[in-house]
């Protein structure tokens, strides 16, 4: 079963409830797959023994070959390769590696070569499988590295994803193909606001859904209600507490510093079992 | 003229906030919301919609089915295991069109789709240029530009001398779009590990497109050990630290009222707060100087 964290708001605690669950499943796959700020390696201190250089396929021209013909860059929607008069230019971050210049090239003068955009590393953090994807800076595109950070997903075993902030492509490359989405809240306007945002596009993706609510007891009622209205399972609530957030700002795991949440999160899962198989 | 955005790397740690009291405390500026996927600036600001226009992002590939014959070129050419059955799944399609070309039977044409919308808007702060990116859009980049580009020509028509965007969290592509070309960064961070990893990338970000940068510290008792971290790493770096704001339960009061930290009786948070707008508009001034 792939479970995926995602939240809609950023800082409403998908690190906190994916490296949690994950360390009272134990024997489980760990997928962080927010490329762009990934920090759940904080939390898990996995022992890394693999590192993997991600690019993406770019148009290489042989100049000896070509004839500026200019198909390439009729071709190309993203504007990333330009031919004036005798010479072709190629903008690297604006390529999206579709093949596309390749592949129209009448004098085959255009081969590939991979650009790198950030790398895969892999691991162990006692018994969990540890993988996560390193964006480079300065590198626009994060949902190649997440499509190749979840190529490594081990059918066999559990996996548990963790999304980046937000409802727009790297956050449904993220989550799609999961068997359930965990979606983390607070109760402020901020927190149903884009909590709202995020239901729609699961419901999109056809996805069953479940909330948490993390500091649970700072805002109002509005979260709970609009659930309740909508038919989404609160699965767990997490009142606010100093010692969580001062164990968090440590990089120290929720289900360690407070250990009577096990219980919550082990309910949790069997909750999320239940509603998978329904 | 001059562009300030509000960025952080770590998502939560306070740049709507800070983006709000901006605009509570400024008087010459257009506001920006440029936390296209999940804005929630007019949460608080309210705003009333003077203009609303559709946003075309990109395109995607439509299957004429009267015209395909199943020989699965287009599956073939496609990079993104976008067509399946016949037809294009338009949330895994790239919108680059080389089916298009691969098609012998010319069946497979680009459409544009509406990716989301975008607004003017007058707020009791003033201007204010914002958007909705449509539910799983791509594009984000595209709209975030598209947002400052009017926030940038309202500030020109009106003769106000800032554009505060409220930007996005990550390092990705809306964020560079976020803070290209603008003359000065506020990164918000917390004093926690992972703010502190964050905060190091999206400062990298900033120096790869050379824009200057400017730190805050939000709830910085949290951790004082980690704020000392911070600090430290900053100074190394040659950053200006500009403000240390304590933890304190009213700013969600503020923001459950759906008003500014400015505008609610937040103490300290309030201060402090004020005195970060002030060095962030003096070293906005000082680059005018600068430049002139």
């Amino acid at each position: 079963m792939i479970i995926s964290v995602a939240s809609g708001k950023g800082g409403t605690g998908k690190t906190t409830i994916a490296t949690s669950l994950a360390l009272l499943l134990g024997e489980v796959q760990f997928l962080d797959c927010d490329v762009e700020e990934p920090n759940a390696h904080i939390f898990l201190e996995p022992h890394i023994n693999e590192r993997i250089s991600v690019g993406i396929p770019v148009p290489k021209v042989d100049e000896d070959k070509c004839n500026f013909c200019g198909r390439c860059a009729e071709v190309c929607e993203f504007n990333a390769i330009v031919v004036i008069k005798k010479k072709v230019l190629f903008f690297p971050e604006l390529c999206h590696g579709c093949g596309g210049c390749s592949y129209i090239c009448p004098e085959r003068a255009i081969k590939e070569k991979d650009r790198a955009i950030g790398v895969i590393e892999k691991g162990r953090s006692s018994n969990i499988d540890f993988i996560h994807g390193i964006l480079n800076v300065g590198e626009p595109m994060a949902p190649p590295l997440i499509r190749q950070v979840k190529r490594h997903i081990n059918n066999r075993t559990n996996t548990i994803i963790d999304a980046s902030p937000g409802t727009s492509c790297p956050v449904v490359e993220a989550v799609r193909g999961s068997d359930f989405c965990v979606l983390v809240t607070e109760p402020t306007p901020f927190g149903l606001h884009d909590l709202k945002l995020a239901v729609e596009m699961l419901r999109k993706l056809a996805i069953p859904i479940g909330v948490v609510i993390n500091c649970a007891d700072i805002g109002d009622e509005e979260v709970e209600k609009y659930c309740d209205n909508e038919n989404i399972p609160i699965l767990m609530t997490i009142p606010w507490d100093r010692k969580i957030a001062e164990a968090y700002s440590k990089g120290i795991p929720l289900i360690e510093v407070l250990p009577k949440f096990s219980g919550s999160f082990a309910q949790m899962h069997t909750t999320i079992e239940g509603l998978v198989k329904r | 003229m001059k562009q300030l955005a509000v960025i952080s790397g770590k998502g939560g740690t306070g740049k709507t906030t800070l983006a709000a009291a901006f605009a509570a405390l400024s008087n010459s500026h257009v506001i920006a919301d440029c936390d296209v996927d999940a804005a929630d600036l007019h949460l608080v600001l309210d705003p009333t919609i003077d203009k609303n226009e559709e946003f075309y992002g990109g395109r995607t590939a439509v299957i004429n089915s009267d015209k395909c014959t199943q020989c699965d070129e287009c599956v073939r050419v496609c990079r993104f295991h976008a067509i399946e059955d016949y037809t294009v799944d338009t949330i895994s399609c790239e919108g680059c069109g080389v089916c298009t070309h691969a098609c012998p039977e010319r069946a497979i044409t680009m459409e544009r789709h509406l990716s989301g919308h975008w607004f003017i808007s007058h707020t009791r702060f003033g201007y204010m240029a914002h958007a909705k990116l449509g539910i799983a859009e791509e594009n984000s980049g595209k709209l975030v530009t598209l947002v400052r580009q009017q926030a940038r020509l309202i500030a020109e028509r009106e003769k106000k001398d800032y554009v505060i965007i409220d930007g996005p969290p990550g390092i990705g592509c809306p964020v560079i779009a976020a803070v290209t070309g603008a003359d000065l960064l506020l990164a918000v961070t917390e004093p926690t590990l992972s703010g502190i990893h964050d905060l190091e990338r999206v400062v990298g970000v900033a120096n790869h497109f050379s824009v200057p940068v400017v730190v805050c510290i939000n709830k910085y008792d949290i951790n004082p050990d980690n704020t000392s971290t911070i600090e430290e790493y900053c100074s190394k770096s040659n950053l200006n630290v500009v403000g240390k704001i304590p933890y304190d339960p009213r700013v969600t009061k503020a923001m459950v009222r759906k008003i500014t930290v400015i505008e609610y009786p937040c103490g300290e948070v309030s201060r402090e707060i004020t005195s970060v707008w002030e060095k962030v508009e003096q070293g906005l001034k000082h680059k005018e100087s600068q430049c002139s």
